[in-house]
């Protein structure tokens, strides 16, 4: 893409006022990646042809990227709201009600291309990003959770880009003092040329405070605040709008360099100013810096939402570099800054504060009544546009789609049945996806702000984290099987949301609402449109049944490098409330001797799973059909497993996914340091120990609490099966009419389990 | 006990010192501002707390160690004043000289945070007397530079006079650093910086509980 930016400097203020308010042609349109049926809308809506800088505006704010054209009308099937909702999608961040008068606010978004250029700051962006979304709307942020997905461990650039993602994820949130207490890796060919990295971010504010980019009125100043503009990420929000080809890495300068420090700063500033009455709006400046903010700004202002105009003096703009066009201010992408609408006699109040913290604040403009976006370098205006086309009318495209082909079952009687349950359960507990993610998360400071109540140290379900000064906790976690969203995007995207739905109730939790991030490939093909159309339906589908409703979200297409675009991944971020801390379980807790009960049904479905990925070792179509979602099944055993850890019968639950019973079971023995005696029957035994059927928990149960347990459970008409005794130094299958032991020492295990990860890390090709 | 927290520009656990003096001496601590904070008058106390100060982009603790409130915390060590430097703090102590040696990058080029088992070395100490019963306490750390470093000399001399008050347990040093060393007390005994959190094992989350011995010696010290 031939970018403007690239133009040499200029010093010359006429001629850069001349080549600022040039007048474009649809060739100049295409090279912004306005295609030629959006030039003649433009043209239309304008009635004239725009100059340089209000083209650089359009193209932006035009992108996939910033105006979701080819998701939008598809992302209007979710439900959004619940009693708990308080804001939906739309704003920086959703907000729900935690009870006395607080309320959460997350979201979750994606910095997947700039993160496969240059992975360290690719990443710490993506955090730093997430974290502006929630704080300006007046949260404190009190946790991280980060979603990856990798390419092949094979393939030659993963150990690079797993190593400069971790360090970015890290470096940005452990100097930002926010603790990264969750998260998912996962490794998967189909990621070699477009790795997937999702940040969630989750705040807590007063329901009196909370701050909205929508509201402002004209008349008031409009606020530049925190790291000054440079030419950093120039039109990053257009490179992540389109497909990768083989050398994109001299993409690298549309990657903005980020600073947590001033982020840290910027919190401070920011929180200390909302405790006061100064700020009527306010936006982070993202992607599309200085024009989105300003924009959605006016867009949504107004005390109706009619929407308002902007005039900026771009001459009073903090400046990093010099020389910087109007066209490269209203575009940079540097990291840092927010932009905010005063109330007029507020200015030396937020100037005060801003100054103690040593950052940049300016007043660069005012609110107008006129619904235009002026916009004026030295003296001169060169962009004068409505508001509305920009942000209202930007395209709405209605995408050719097909079908999504359906896949045969997996038939598993073609395959022979294992000969050592103890050596396919090794190799599941250490492959990629299944392997201790230690090396990852030892790297991040899980434990700062002192509300940790458990992390991914425990490796549990979700995680918890207090409500500071309080005893409750918020519940989060974040959720993905692509293989089941590519077997079958409709119930893969139902078993997204559900799995969600069954971590947080896992832990005690009650779910309350979801942020999503729609990875997907490229949207003009009718049949990766598709898949898109299908997984939104199916977690529209899910969300609805289980009252558990999407807040915010995010949408990353055009994840497909060389015409192959990645499995179809829509990430889930969920977040529920506790009550009372003093009632909540982890998969860590099962004693010496407590038994082991299956909640639900008993295991039958391998298609899309663990084993025949890893140990049958199948691919794409063979992999057949995922397990069948019954959603009235998702809320009646939720609800029955939240009750059973409210009432103390349980020592630990574990939510059954990937690797079924047998690693489920595994995995709370080794969080408590024991092994484990499993039983299963003769017939469909393969099937019953790692097979991936929905909505099941394992709970460890002391044998003074099995009669308990057993009559919760048959007065909701639930079926629970003893599985297994914890006990011992391994793990010991005990098969019906076996004539010999398949055991698993625990040692061997837990070698293999924490070993992979550091071992590939730490070889050299 | 009257107690203050420095609040640097990227401090980020000086909330978390402030819950733990609050919870363990009963009066919230004074929160001083690096720019233009004082310390109060009668402090026992200065914790100087962890986090990135300065982002941590010259040498960590070194833009600290020269902000205008170090001759303040000067003037209150040369009283005999208690200081505790976590973390961050700790590198700061050693720029400021108050401490002596050096944090360098983690052996293993990592940021690493984990449940460390610590030994302590000594009970008789202003921070350790609350550990009469027990020697070995697990602390979570969590840091990129701490990784102490000191000559041999110095070395010798800290172990020679008990002034080495936490050494991470055999074999499991997280960071190199030099004879198993995690925390360190100045010549009086008054100052000490220790690369483990005990503000982050006070009870009722994840870090546990073995971090309220610091403080609660602190508090029939001072």
């Amino acid at each position: 893409m031939a970018i403007a930016a690239k133009a040499p400097v200029m010093t010359d203020k006429t001629a850069i006022l001349a080549h600022l308010t040039a007048e474009q042609d649809d060739t100049a349109g295409l090279e912004h990646g306005i295609k030629a049926d959006e030039w003649e809308r433009l043209v239309t809506r304008l009635g004239r042809k725009p100059n340089l800088v209000e083209l650089g505006i359009y193209s932006v704010m035009w992108s996939e990227h910033c105006s979701y054209k080819s998701s939008r009308r598809h992302l209007s099937k979710f439900p959004t709201k619940n009693a708990r909702v308080i804001q939906g999608p739309g704003e920086n961040a959703g907000v729900i009600d935690i009870g006395d008068g607080q309320a959460a606010i997350f979201k979750m978004e994606s910095h997947n291309h700039p993160s496969y250029i240059e992975p360290y700051q690719g990443a710490a962006t993506g955090v730093g990003g997430i974290l502006r979304d929630v704080f300006t709307m007046g949260a404190r942020p009190i946790a991280l959770v980060n979603a990856l997905r990798f390419g092949s461990p094979d393939h030659p650039k993963t150990r690079s880009l797993v190593a400069g993602v971790v360090a970015g994820i890290g470096g940005y949130g452990n100097c930002v003092g926010v603790p990264t207490v969750a998260g998912e890796t996962q490794f998967d060919e189909g990621y070699n040329g477009n790795i997937l990295v999702n940040a969630m971010a989750v705040g807590l504010a007063d329901q009196d405070k909370i701050f909205y980019a929508r509201g402002a009125t004209p008349g008031n100043p409009i606020f530049y605040v925190g790291s000054k503009t440079g030419r950093d990420g120039i039109h990053g929000a257009t490179m992540a709008s389109a497909e990768f080809s083989e050398g994109d890495e001299e993409k690298r300068p549309t990657v903005q360099v980020g600073d947590p420090f001033t982020e840290k700063l910027l919190i401070e500033a920011c929180l200390e100013l909302m405790a006061t009455d100064a700020i009527q709006a306010i936006q982070d400046m993202g992607a599309a810096g200085l024009t989105s903010s300003s924009v959605e700004m006016a867009a949504s202002g107004g005390e109706n939402g009619e929407g308002i105009g902007v005039v900026m003096d771009l001459d009073k703009v903090p400046q990093r570099e010099e020389g910087m066009t109007a066209y490269e201010i209203m575009l940079s992408e540097s990291q840092e800054r927010m932009l905010m609408v005063l109330y007029p006699d507020k200015i030396d109040v937020a100037k005060a504060v801003f100054d103690k913290y040593d950052l940049s604040a300016e007043v660069i403009g005012e609110t107008t009544d006129n619904g235009h976006l002026v916009l004026k370098q030295f003296g001169e205006t060169v962009c004068d546009i409505p508001v509305a086309p920009l942000a209202d009318d930007a395209p709405n495209y209605d995408r050719p789609w097909t079908e999504p082909p359906k896949r045969a079952p997996l038939d598993i009687s073609k395959y022979p049945e294992p000969e050592d349950y103890g050596e396919v359960l090794l190799k599941l507990m250490s492959s990629p996806d299944m392997a201790s993610k230690r090396w990852i998360w030892e790297q991040y400071d899980r434990h700062v702000m002192g509300d940790t109540v458990d992390s991914s140290q425990s490796q549990g379900d979700a995680a918890i984290v207090r409500i500071h000064g309080t005893n409750k906790a918020l519940a989060i976690c974040s959720d993905c099987n692509p293989h089941y969203v590519a077997a079958d995007p409709y119930e893969g995207g139902k078993a997204a949301v559900a799995e969600a739905y069954r971590n947080l109730s896992a832990v005690g939790a009650m779910p309350i609402a979801i942020t999503d991030n729609l990875n997907f490939g490229n949207p003009e093909k009718p049949a990766t449109m598709g898949y898109i159309v299908k997984a939104i339906e199916g977690m529209a589908e899910a969300c609805r049944e289980l009252n558990f409703p999407v807040v915010s979200g995010n949408v990353s297409l055009y994840n497909e490098t060389d015409g192959v675009a990645i499995p179809p991944t829509p990430v889930v971020g969920g977040v529920g409330l506790i009550e009372d801390l003093s009632k909540v379980a982890t998969l860590k807790g099962a004693q010496d001797g407590d038994l082991a009960f299956m909640i639900g049904s008993d295991g039958s479905e391998l298609g899309a799973s663990l084993y025949a990925r890893q140990i049958l070792s199948l691919k794409g179509n063979d992999l057949g059909t995922p397990p069948v979602m019954h959603l009235d099944r998702t809320v009646s055993i939720a609800s029955a497993v939240r009750k059973l850890v409210g009432s103390d019968v349980v020592r630990a639950v574990h939510d059954t996914s990937e690797g079924g019973l047998a690693c489920a079971v595994t995995e709370m023995g080794l969080a408590s340091g024991l092994g484990t005696e499993i039983f299963a029957p003769a017939d469909n035994t393969t099937a019953y120990l790692f097979g991936e059927d929905h909505d099941r928990y394992v709970v460890a149960v002391s044998p003074a609490h099995e009669e308990a347990l057993r009559t919760e459970l048959a007065q909701s008409g639930i079926p629970v099966t003893q599985v297994g005794v914890f006990t011992g130094d391994g793990i010991a299958f005990k098969i019906v009419g076996a004539t010999s032991e398949h055991y698993l020492p625990l040692s061997r295990l837990r070698e293999a389990h924490e070993g992979w990860l550091p071992t590939y890390m730490n070889s050299v090709d | 006990m009257k107690t203050a927290v420095i609040v640097f520009p990227g401090s980020n656990c000086d909330r978390d010192a402030h819950d733990a003096l609050a919870k363990v001496t009963g009066q919230a601590p004074a929160m001083v501002w690096h720019k233009d904070g004082t310390i109060p008058e009668g402090t026992d106390l200065v914790m100087v707390p962890g986090g990135f100060s300065y982002g941590d982009y010259l040498r960590c603790g070194a833009m600290a160690g020269n902000s205008p409130v170090i001759s303040q915390l000067h003037d209150h060590a040369a009283r005999g004043g208690y200081v505790l430097g976590v973390c961050n703090g700790f590198q700061i102590l050693c720029e400021t000289g108050l401490l002596p040696g050096a944090l360098m990058r983690n052996a293993s080029l990592h940021f690493v945070c984990r449940p460390q088992a610590l030994k302590i070395e000594s009970t008789n100490t202003a921070y350790t007397s609350a550990y009469s019963d027990t020697s070995d306490v697990v602390i979570p750390v969590a840091h990129h530079d701490g990784n102490y470093f000191a000559d041999d000399t110095t070395l010798n001399t800290l172990e020679g006079e008990g002034r080495v008050a936490f050494r991470y347990a055999s074999g499991q040093n997280p960071n190199g650093s030099a004879r198993d060393i995690a925390g360190i007390l100045s010549e009086n005994g008054r100052i000490l910086g220790m690369m483990p959190h005990p503000e982050r094992a006070i009870g009722g989350h994840e870090g546990g509980t073995d971090g309220l011995g610091v403080f609660e010696s602190l508090l029939s010290a001072a």
